[in-house]
């Protein structure tokens, strides 16, 4: 049945990402980057000290380092306009029923209300910054599964925090990572104890409504030993006439023994700067896997690392990136082999049309002690017309001769023998392109879950047909 | 019995190489035909060029499908007015399963929405009588088919989507005895009265299945000869030969 309803979705509700509420908060900052806003944002959220200091730190690393010259042009981002703190017009709730109506609307339009009733073990709802909704099953909670907004994370669980927070990607590692370090907000902190199986999946969903604003929420996860965990991510905002920033942070710590199933779709609209880090640390036998679908924005730079340091560790990466018109989307992984008997499996692909810009950007390092590093990277772009671009750039170090190492990339577009062939079954142009698309990105589909492979299938025809704005 | 087509005059290019120098044609319910001669002859492009391949242009001469001039329908349009064609080499498309891919089309082409159980069952049926293993419906459209189980394929989707004038080029090649048996069983188990066949093929094994009612040769562009079965035996005992001098 499933297969059925993924493929026979046909009339596209365009609106459902495109919901705009009236721009209402409690509390936002100036646009701008100043200690005084920082500090503000620390004062709203009442952290401890060393949160705030951390912060301030950040932005002194921020304003010190440089844009990136080497990837998509961003210098349309201008920082001194956006406002990078809208507190929306609702506190924390543990009940739909206590959500003001119109943001609980938003999120029941994109099937979040339904989800979680039905079949999550725990959803959190953010809007603009700050989670507005969360949820987690009682018997997680009595097995000692911690699933909560940051916030209540950097209060309730200190110790914690403080040890793991920004060690992955710590505000030194890059420009955006300095910014998401000083004006962090909102998120997820998810702790799976050891030994612990989450059977069914999490999910946390980020809606960007404000425009003219920025959304950093942060994203930490920690596997224990031999426990696992499927979280699902989905983010989306409605398209303004100003340009809005995303710098998330997902840090992921996959103990010994342990799963982590990452999925992720981010549908932005086409005026979002999406800079994006996301990192994974791998033990002993531990295993990453990450599902990811990109889609909208302006420009993204999105590359989930994983980091194998424990023998006999596995990141396993599935994606897929859409660029359409004036759209230039940089991505891929970034995989560091560090131990022995590591494996890395990547399986990427791209779409690109109507002059979109889609490019994967890959590293591969395998270290000296990654002695029987089993490495293999698949991409394949697939081009809707003439006017668009797809690169592949990938980078390999190897430092040990005792690997095994494949590499495939492949480039095409969709012919015009398939289209005929489809047409003459009677199926129109339009279906028949979107059927290819559809088809070509099913690997991926089929890896998330259904609601998720339903709203991919729905953005590809949203695209195919032109119509998102 | 009624006209189904109605070809007058037709004259094919692709780029600027002409292929068919003038093919006139009249096929009514109930026949079928066949369409022999050398490669290269016009065959797979007289078939194309009704289908609306883009690729194939006709410079001169009329279409008509069902008394409607079709010439300027655009291919998927003829395929909803009843008009099928197999492929001599069905494309691959990874990710589409054959079911999904049936009931879209048949969506298409009957304009009504095809119930899931009902659709599954008809199927299933249909891969019954072709001998097809029931897996093929849930494997992408083509991937990994052997030629035999490709043209079963294309005489599946024949059967589901029930055209009124089907074109089956070379479906016969490649095929094995067992695989001629059963996929000339499935021509003759969708011919009707209501509809009319074209088979393009170079041997006669499939034409002693299937009783044709015309064989036409092809020549350089051209028809030189239509008679009936006796002119394929003749072929098949003598080659296009004497034909070809016809020509000149």
């Amino acid at each position: 049945m499933a297969q059925i309803e993924k493929t026979q979705v046909e009339n596209i509700d365009r609106e459902i990402y495109d919901i705009k509420n009236e721009f209402t908060y409690d509390y936002k900052t100036n646009a701008g980057l100043t200690p005084e806003i920082i500090r503000e944002i620390s004062a709203q959220k009442n952290e401890p000290e060393w949160m705030l200091d951390f912060r301030l730190k950040s932005l002194e690393i921020y304003n010190k380092l440089d844009i990136p010259t080497w990837g998509a042009d961003i210098s349309e981002l201008d920082m001194d306009n956006i406002v990078t703190y809208v507190k929306p017009k609702s506190g924390l709730n543990y009940s739909w029923d206590d959500v003001p109506d119109d943001i609980k609307n938003t999120f029941d339009s994109l099937g979040i209300v339904e989800a979680d009733q039905k079949s999550l073990a725990g959803v959190g709802a953010q809007y603009d910054s700050e989670v507005v909704y969360h949820s987690i099953q009682e018997n997680l909670i009595k097995k000692g599964v911690i699933y909560t907004d940051f916030e209540t994370a950097v209060r309730e669980h200190e110790d914690i925090i403080r040890e793991y927070f920004m060690k992955l990607v710590p505000p030194t590692d890059h420009k955006f990572a300095a910014l998401h370090g000083a004006v962090w907000s909102g998120g997820s902190f998810v702790y799976v104890p050891e030994g612990v199986h989450v059977d069914i999946p999490i999910q946390s969903y980020f809606r960007q409504n404000a425009p003219g604003t920025g959304q950093f929420e942060h994203t930490l996860i920690i596997v224990e030993k031999g426990a696992s965990v499927h979280f699902i991510e989905g983010c989306s905002a409605p398209k303004y006439n100003v340009n809005n920033l995303h710098a998330g942070c997902v840090e992921l710590h996959v103990k010994e023994d342990a799963y982590l199933r990452y999925s992720t779709i981010e549908n932005w609209s086409k005026n979002m700067f999406n800079l994006n880090t996301k990192r994974a640390l791998v033990d002993k036998n531990g295993t990453i896997e990450w599902v990811s679908g990109s889609f909208g924005s302006k420009v993204s730079y999105l590359y989930p690392m994983s980091i194998l340091r424990g023998e006999g560790s596995k990141s396993e990466f599935t994606g897929i990136t859409f660029a359409g018109e004036g759209q230039n989307l940089d991505t891929g992984t970034k995989v560091v082999m560090a131990a022995p008997n590591t494996s890395s499996n990547v399986n990427s692909k791209s779409i690109s049309k109507s002059g979109g810009i889609a490019t994967y950007r890959g590293l591969l390092k395998i270290t000296p002690e990654a002695r029987g590093a089993k490495a293999t990277t698949n991409c394949e772009s697939l081009m809707l017309d003439n006017e668009s671009r797809s690169d592949t750039v990938p980078v390999i170090i190897i430092e040990n001769d005792d690997v095994d190492i494949g590499h495939e990339a492949t480039i095409g577009r969709i012919s015009d023998e398939t289209i005929f062939y489809l047409m003459s079954r009677g199926i129109s142009e339009d279906e028949a392109k979107s059927m290819v698309v559809r088809g070509f990105a099913e690997p991926i589909s089929k890896e998330l879950p259904l609601e998720y492979s339903v709203e991919m299938n729905n953005l590809i025809n949203l695209e195919l047909k032109g119509t998102i704005g | 019995m009624k006209e189904i087509l109605n070809v007058k005059n037709l004259k094919v290019q692709v780029e600027d190489k002409v292929i068919l120098k003038g093919i006139d044609l009249r096929i009514n319910s109930g026949e079928i035909h066949v369409f022999m001669g050398p490669n290269g002859a016009g065959k797979t492009t007289f078939a194309n060029a009704i289908m609306g391949n883009p690729i194939y242009d006709i410079s001169e001469g009329e279409i008509y499908f069902k008394d409607k001039l079709i010439n300027d329908l655009a291919v998927d349009e003829r395929a909803r007015e009843g008009i099928f064609m197999s492929f001599q080499a069905p494309i691959e498309v990874p990710g589409i399963t054959v079911e999904n891919f049936l009931k879209t089309a048949k969506t298409a082409v009957t304009g009504e929405t095809q119930r899931v159980m009902p659709f599954k069952r008809e199927l299933k049926s249909s891969m019954g009588k072709l001998e097809m293993n029931p897996d093929y419906a849930s494997r992408y459209l083509n991937v990994g088919f052997s030629g035999g189980e490709r043209k079963k394929n294309e005489i599946l989707q024949m059967s589901i989507l029930n055209p009124t004038l089907a074109f089956l080029d070379e479906t016969d090649s490649g095929l094995d005895v067992d695989a001629i048996r059963i996929v000339s069983q499935g021509i003759n188990d969708f011919h009707s009265e209501e509809n009319a066949i074209v088979i393009i093929t170079h041997q006669i094994k499939l034409l002693e299945k299937i009783k044709p009612d015309f064989v036409h040769v092809f020549v350089d562009g051209e028809i030189v000869k239509s008679g009936d079965m006796s002119l394929a035996l003749d072929i098949e005992k003598n080659g296009f030969d004497a034909y070809k001098k016809e020509v000149e």
